[in-house]
């Protein structure tokens, strides 16, 4: 501490309280000070923090069914709507999704177009056989007279699961434009980065789903 | 269903000459402003330059001047209020109650949404990355597609003057008030949807710096080493990827009971209104946060710049930064203490709020003490921070005050609060981004404002602000409520007056602001900054050229100091030269300009108000719109353009002869000093 531009400061600042030290080695090695990260880590990173976000989203969403779950205005409950067949396959197809697409992960990375596709088209078909039973679960709960006007309980209930199959129905377009671009673009490295955020998405919703599975159905079947 | 949905011709208010003369002079403004850049030739610069920029500071430009016309709006909304209370003793006024309950719901969502925001966002935007020491945000495109949502948010919230109508209950609509049975107007959805659009807008930028403070600094910036500002630009916009969701997602529910018949908050089928407060105040408080958290950064900057010191403290001011940060999630139920939570939920965050004083008064404590044994310059934007503290320091006592549930009970929802949130809002968040905006101008145009125009702009502002709005205090204790169109207590009267007369010198303030910009700009060959460094400033964006080239640093500066660019001087001073050689130059990769923003928000805006009037192909048509625009945008091959190794050089060399003349010029001011002993 005695070179001369301390010396100066120290004159200005004579008690030089919470500062680090001006010179010599930093006392802290604080992350990321050798320079901006790489492009793949900003992207990845970036996609982090958008899913934290939308995680928050669902909690809001979440926390309202939990709020109104007893506002049932006269009408059914989870015990007479809830279905645990079709959900059990909902949950089996979403499951299985992942897992296709954690196969395509490893075909991207190993820039195997043919075996990108194959799982993408599987990854994709899970999907959409994971909305057909959402909706056929809606329908027919619109049909028993338990659509979303009903009670304020099923109000909460269409809205979370909807705003999953939503996210879903978002997932499948994503992934239909990431088959094409495969094709077309090849591997290059913003595609392999848009993959990257593509799968990060896909197990999100996944995490979500086993949210309102253990907390719409798997509760609302045992709670009177 | 009819091609225009509820869109007719009785949407135009044919019999309320007042909003509909108004939102015609503004139309024929804007259409007037855009003939003449038209005829002038200026519209392929301004596309080319500005509207399809990703460059950080454009668009932080961009984001300023849509906030400094959105302040005029939201301006002229507070002048009308004013007035009709001043007038309105005893009497109906000159607005009826509908228009006067739209112009304070306009007022206050403009002033928070499109003015104080964007303001924030835009210096955010303009210096960030300068002080990190980086080239752009992490996701530029994104950053304009933000940019021009929030515009497209602040549009349509302006259509609503002259197609429709506006919110009457209030900058949050409560529920069940804002259900379809009591407002079947679009007043409610022209809000909901302005804020959802705008509202994704800023979550993107929310998610855009926080990955940039975090993953992009030069080498050798530790997180101990990041400017005050950058920290509490790093608190805020963490703040707004855990709240904007929360208002997303609150305001959804209340459009799927208003369009589709969902029982969220309604009171009939069980709905919970009290729902709707919880969670919009879990968005709120934390929103109070993201404005003041960057205002208090530009108060160290600018306290310590114009101190001629250090920022006193830095450590506590980490720590005080954060613990806000924290401590913003767990007050919210302070905004309905009298709605029956009972006494020990209220004691809870009673006691909460009034521990968030307790960081706060750090700062307070550290800006004094960064001023104490300084050599205090008293420039313009040393002159707001100093006022904000005396204005802060009192609003944040009310605040305290109403901290304290009994007493809350006594002063809510009366013009005592009313005066409290004003106290702040303008006392912190709007003195910070005028002291940031004087700070920064320079370095974002190349050439200083005026100084003495600033200073009346200053003055009159604060008496001004004081003059309107002691007033409120009074009458707030003498039992006046909030938002009334008319009243018949005798003892208000004058004090009204009085904030009226507050009004027309804030009025004379911005006046004088506008006068500053008109001279400035006309003088500006006389005040160019030609060092870069015109505050003689302690981080690294004065480092760099003013205004900076598109790449900002030609090679990314190499930080060993709390106060890289000090640190820099200072041992420029030692050694007699610049404490870098002139590096080898390269060509630098920047992103490519794109009008992904620009097109996003026109099909936004498309989209938001076709929702508006339930116009429903054409909200199908907006939304494969944006779809094809995301495609399109994904299917470019060239994202990158190169800045030519000439031209870096070119533009690098002239900034290190411009520091390198300042530098000498130091050294020789010093030298006769030596010579003439103290």
């Amino acid at each position: 501490m005695s070179s001369p531009e301390s010396v100066l400061r120290a004159g200005r600042d004579p008690y030089h309280i919470g500062h680090a030290p001006s010179t010599g080695a930093p006392e802290y090695t604080g992350h990321g000070a050798g320079g901006p990260a790489p492009k793949r880590i900003v992207v990845g990173y970036g996609f982090w923090i958008f899913i934290l976000s939308d995680v928050i989203l669902f909690s809001c969403f979440f926390a309202t069914y939990t709020v109104l779950i007893d506002a049932r205005n006269g009408g059914p409950g989870p015990q007479q709507l809830f279905d645990l067949h079709n959900t059990a396959l909902e949950t089996a197809c979403l499951l299985l999704s992942s897992f296709t697409c954690g196969m395509t992960s490893l075909a991207v990375a190993r820039h195997n177009l043919l075996w990108t596709e194959i799982t993408l088209a599987i990854t994709g078909l899970l999907g959409l056989t994971f909305l057909g039973l959402e909706a056929h679960e809606f329908h027919a709960l619109v049909a028993l007279g338990a659509g979303p006007t009903r009670s304020a309980f099923l109000t909460a209930f269409f809205a979370l699961v909807g705003c999953h199959g939503a996210h879903v129905t978002c997932g499948l377009l994503w992934l239909g434009t990431m088959m094409a671009q495969f094709p077309a673009k090849g591997f290059k490295e913003t595609i392999r980065h848009r993959y990257l955020c593509f799968s990060l998405f896909w197990h999100a919703l996944d995490i979500i789903w086993i949210g309102i599975f253990t907390v719409v159905y798997l509760i609302g079947v045992i709670t009177p | 269903m009819t091609l225009l949905g509820k869109l007719t011709l009785q949407a135009i208010p044919l019999n309320e000459p007042l909003p509909l003369f108004s939102g015609l002079a503004v139309v024929i403004i804007a259409l007037a402003v855009v003939a003449w850049v038209i005829a002038k030739g200026y519209l392929p610069y301004l596309w080319r330059e500005w509207i399809t920029s990703v460059d950080h500071k454009r668009i932080g430009v961009m984001y300023c001047i849509l906030a400094g016309v959105m302040l005029l709006r939201g301006f002229i909304d507070a002048i009308m209020m004013r007035t009709q209370q001043a007038m309105a003793y005893d009497a109906p006024g000159f607005l009826p109650p509908s228009h006067f309950d739209q112009v304070f719901s306009a007022h206050g969502t403009i002033m928070i949404f499109f003015v104080a925001m964007p303001f924030v966002i835009g210096l955010m935007n303009v210096v960030v990355p300068l002080q990190l020491g980086v080239r752009d945000v992490a996701f530029p495109t994104l950053n304009s597609v933000s940019f021009w949502l929030t515009a497209a948010g602040a549009l349509l919230v302006n259509l609503s003057l002259v197609v429709g109508e506006f919110d009457k209950m209030g900058w949050l609509p409560y529920p069940p008030l804002s259900e379809l049975a009591y407002s079947p107007g679009v007043g409610v959805d022209y809000y909901c949807w302005s804020l959802q659009i705008s509202g994704i807008g800023t979550l993107m930028t929310g998610i855009n710096f926080v990955t940039t403070i975090l993953k992009l600094r030069a080498p050798g910036m530790h997180y101990t080493r990041m400017p005050m500002f950058c920290w509490t630009a790093l608190a805020s916009n963490l703040l707004i990827v855990a709240a904007f969701p929360v208002l997303t997602a609150t305001l959804a529910m209340l459009l799927l009971d208003r369009y589709v018949g969902f029982h969220f908050f309604t009171d009939t089928g069980g709905g919970n209104s009290m729902m709707f407060m919880n969670l919009i105040w879990a968005w709120g408080h934390p929103e109070v946060y993201i404005l003041a958290l960057p205002a208090f950064g530009i108060y160290s900057e600018v306290v310590s710049t114009f101190s001629n010191k250090p920022l006193f403290g830095y450590r506590s001011m980490i720590y005080a930064t954060m613990a806000i940060c924290i401590i913003s999630f767990m007050v919210w139920l302070h905004h309905f203490f009298t709605m029956g939570a009972g006494a020990d939920v209220n004691s809870i965050f009673g006691i909460a709020s009034m521990i968030i004083a307790v960081p706060t008064g750090v700062k307070i404590f550290n800006w004094l003490f960064t001023m104490y044994g300084g050599s205090v310059r008293f420039n313009t934007p040393m002159l707001w921070a100093i006022g904000f503290i005396v204005t802060f320091a009192i609003g944040g006592m009310t605040g305290v005050l109403l901290a304290v549930p009994p007493a809350d009970f006594q002063l809510h929802n009366s013009l005592f609060l009313v005066a409290h949130f004003h106290n702040v809002i303008i006392g912190a968040v709007l003195f910070g981004v005028f002291a940031g905006y004087m700070y920064w101008f320079p370095k974002a145009f190349g050439f200083t404002l005026d100084e003495r125009l600033g200073k009346w702009a200053f003055w009159l502002w604060l008496i001004g602000f004081w003059v309107a709005w002691g007033p409120g205090y009074v009458v707030g204790l003498e039992g006046m409520t909030r938002r009334l169109q008319h009243y018949d207590v005798a003892e208000w009267r004058p004090w009204l007056i009085l904030a009226e007369v507050g009004v027309g010198i804030i009025l004379l303030g911005i006046l004088a602001q506008i006068a500053q910009i008109v001279v400035s700009v006309r003088t500006r060959d006389r005040r160019r900054d030609v060092t870069g460094d015109p505050w003689d400033g302690r981080n690294l964006e004065w480092s760099t050229a003013s205004p900076p080239p598109p790449f900002n640093f030609a090679v990314l500066p190499d930080v060993t100091d709390q106060e890289p660019y000090w640190d820099m001087k200072a041992r420029a001073r030692e050694i007699g030269q610049l404490t870098r050689p002139e590096p080898e130059y390269e060509p630098i990769h920047m992103p490519r300009n794109s009008p992904t923003g620009f097109v996003t928000a026109f099909l936004a805006t498309v989209t938001g108000f076709a929702l508006i009037w339930h116009i429903w192909w054409l909200v199908l048509l907006g939304l494969v719109g944006a779809y094809a625009t995301f495609v399109v945008f994904a299917w470019r091959d060239h994202d990158e353009e190169l800045i030519p190794v000439e031209e870096v050089a070119r533009l690098d060399r002239a900034n290190r002869a411009a520091r390198s003349a300042a530098l000498h010029h130091r050294l020789l001011r010093r030298e006769t000093q030596r010579e003439t002993p103290e």
